[in-house]
């Protein structure tokens, strides 16, 4: 039953310091782990910490950010103990990344073309000739039409879902064994995001890559994802596979999330939410951060949930586990 | 990219300043070039002194003999037609290396940051506290008058400027998802300074190197003009503006009595720095892909 991990996160924690010398916990402990070829998503509200996970998986976070402990074994080797060197190795080659707003992530002052040839000479021995040849066949796979005169145009000269179809070439032109997306369709219309999607999962299955999804969007997870995560202020509170997360979900959190996305085939005439805010990172509440939201919350509360497997890999960090699985009715 | 080149020359020729810049310019490259046909320096001397034409102090109005007169016993005409030649190495020279200096220095400071930073860049603000002029007197008596000496005197106090420009542009740069996404492709430190941060920051700096290469001559003429910069007889504008301090106020009842000492090598010197600043402008506009919609 045990298999091999692509990507284990055990316990990482990424600091912050504001102007003012306070220490804000962007990422306090996190742990999750990919496996080869299947799709996970990191699911979480603005602010959770999910991308600043992602970042420091490849050990890109700010300056004023520094990655304060855990481990991040990707293949059993810890990324955090590896030289910059040897880092720069791994991104791109092994681990690639896509972001959320591909107009800004592709360089104004090249064309297409010369940015995907690059990242293909960075980390491959071929001539020049035959990485262009490789770059046209990239955003052929992408599909992107009449790849050839694409390769010479300037990022402006292409609309969004075309930018972020030239991303996902040039973050796939090495073949990673892992992708990153963070939040991949969120600056893109519905339609497009629709074909995005579709065309990261055809070059999965083509590439065997496997997908860590960062997304605050349900539908999406549902759509695309193998596993879930889901992170609140910066901790995971609960994860497990997408059917447990969906049908069986036993965070109160959770529970709130799922029951927030608005349903056709409910007749509701509110939508439901989550009462109360995301504490201020700052000051984050003793015990579990959830306290002060939680229709579950009691004295025990004040200290840290534990850890409670439920089996499969269905973890939830709770002290109400056992209690929370009876609120499922209602839904 | 060959054809890139071709619609960037282009466009830098469907824009009227532009072609003026060129044209302009282009003139002053065909004088530098051709100053011995223009004015044939005498056999067996350094082509770049002006030869004594006369014995009289007095200066001399122009002539058929010497079209634009002559000032201090030399012809103005030589003077105006070599000191081009002088202008250009002082102007190409000076910016290329405080261009060099600037750009080293400030991507240092706006790349890494931090300490680095705060150190490259007070060490600038102490270099601009510094008033130019002083400094470059101060460095000449030390270093002893000479061109070379103007030339070192100008460089060691003009790297600041594109080092402050090329800073902040870095700044605003290194925030550009573009260099995160460059990061994560692998790219190492060095090549997203040259290849991700540079190219995008650079233009600026270009452009006001352009226009540093004008005005760095005008500066060079003022030391000449102070007597601290070419020596004696040397063919430069400055040099040649040094003749006329005497005479510039003319004579009785004459105001512009001596004009031709100051319109022809201070109108070079206008014509210079402004073709250098419309092509600066033409420049930019033709070639920084951001500006192209």
């Amino acid at each position: 039953m045990k298999e091999p991990m692509l990507l284990e996160v055990r316990n990482l924690k990424v600091y912050f310091r504001n102007d003012e010398g306070l220490e804000l916990r962007a990422v306090d402990g996190v742990s999750f782990t990919v496996p080869p070829g299947k799709t996970v998503a990191l699911v979480g509200e603005s602010g959770c910490g999910k991308s600043v996970t992602a970042l420091a998986i490849l050990r890109l976070v700010e300056a004023n950010g520094r990655i304060a402990g855990g481990e991040v074994l990707f293949e059993g080797r810890n990324l955090l103990a590896l030289s910059e060197r040897e880092m720069q190795r791994v991104r791109g080659k092994e681990i690639a990344i896509i972001f959320q707003e591909p107009s800004a992530a592709l360089n104004p002052v090249y064309t297409v073309g010369e940015q995907i040839v690059e990242a293909i000479l960075l980390h491959q021995s071929v001539s020049r000739e035959k990485a262009r040849a490789l770059a046209e066949e990239m955003l052929h796979l992408v599909g992107i039409p009449e790849p050839r005169k694409r390769l010479n145009e300037y990022p402006h000269e292409l609309s969004g879902g075309m930018k972020q179809r030239a991303m996902i070439a040039m973050a796939l032109s090495c073949r990673p064994k892992l992708l990153i997306a963070d939040e991949p369709t969120t600056s893109l219309d519905v339609t497009i995001q629709a074909q995005i999607l579709e065309l990261l999962r055809e070059l999965q299955r083509q590439i065997g890559m496997a997908i860590l999804l960062i997304t605050h969007d349900l539908g999406i997870v549902a759509d695309m994802a193998d596993e879930v995560v889901v992170m609140y202020a910066g901790k995971v509170v609960e994860r497990g596979t997408k059917y447990d997360i969906f049908k069986r979900c036993r965070h109160p959190y959770t529970l709130g999330l799922l029951r927030s996305v608005p349903r056709l085939d409910v007749d509701e005439n509110a939508l439901a939410s989550i009462p109360g805010f995301v504490p201020d990172p700052l000051h984050f509440p003793e015990g579990c951060r959830f306290r002060g939201r939680c229709f579950l919350e009691d004295e025990t509360c004040a200290t840290e949930p534990p850890e409670v497997a439920l089996g499969n890999g269905h973890v939830v960090y709770c002290h109400h586990a056992a209690l929370s699985e009876v609120c499922h009715g209602e839904r | 990219m060959r054809e890139e080149t071709r619609k960037a020359l282009r466009r830098l020729f469907s824009n009227a300043s532009g072609v003026l810049g060129v044209v302009l310019l282009g003139l002053f490259v065909i004088v530098a070039l051709f100053a011995p046909l223009l004015a044939p320096p005498k056999p067996g001397r350094d082509p770049y002194f002006m030869p004594v034409v006369t014995w009289s102090a007095d200066p001399l109005p122009p002539s058929r003999e010497h079209p634009f007169g002559v000032a201090g016993k030399r012809d103005i005409f030589y003077g105006v037609v070599w000191g081009t030649r002088t202008a250009f190495r002082i102007g190409i020279l000076v910016t290329l290396a405080s261009t060099a200096i600037g750009l080293f220095v400030g991507s240092l400071a706006g790349y890494f940051g931090r300490i680095l930073d705060e150190i490259l860049m007070r060490v600038t603000d102490i270099f601009m506290a510094i008033p130019f002029l002083v400094a470059a007197m101060v460095l000449t008596t030390v270093l002893g008058t000479g061109l070379d000496k103007v030339m070192i005197a100008l460089i060691v106090f003009s790297w600041m400027y594109p080092a402050r420009l090329i800073r902040g542009n870095i700044l605003q740069v290194k925030e550009e998802q573009f260099i995160l996404a460059a990061k994560s492709l692998g790219v190492s430190d060095t090549l997203i300074i040259l290849r991700h941060v540079l190219p995008n920051a650079i233009f600026p700096v270009l452009i006001q190197a352009s226009m540093r290469m004008g005005s760095l001559v005008i500066t060079a003429a003022a030391l000449s003009f102070l007597g601290l910069g070419a020596p004696q007889g040397y063919a430069d504008w400055g040099a040649l503006l040094n003749y006329a301090r005497n005479w510039m106020l003319g004579g009785y009842g004459a105001t512009f009595k001596y004009w031709y000492m100051i319109a022809f090598p201070g109108g070079a010197m206008v014509l210079f720095v402004l073709a250098w600043n419309l092509l600066g402008d033409a420049l930019r506009d033709a070639f920084d892909p951001r500006l192209r919609w």
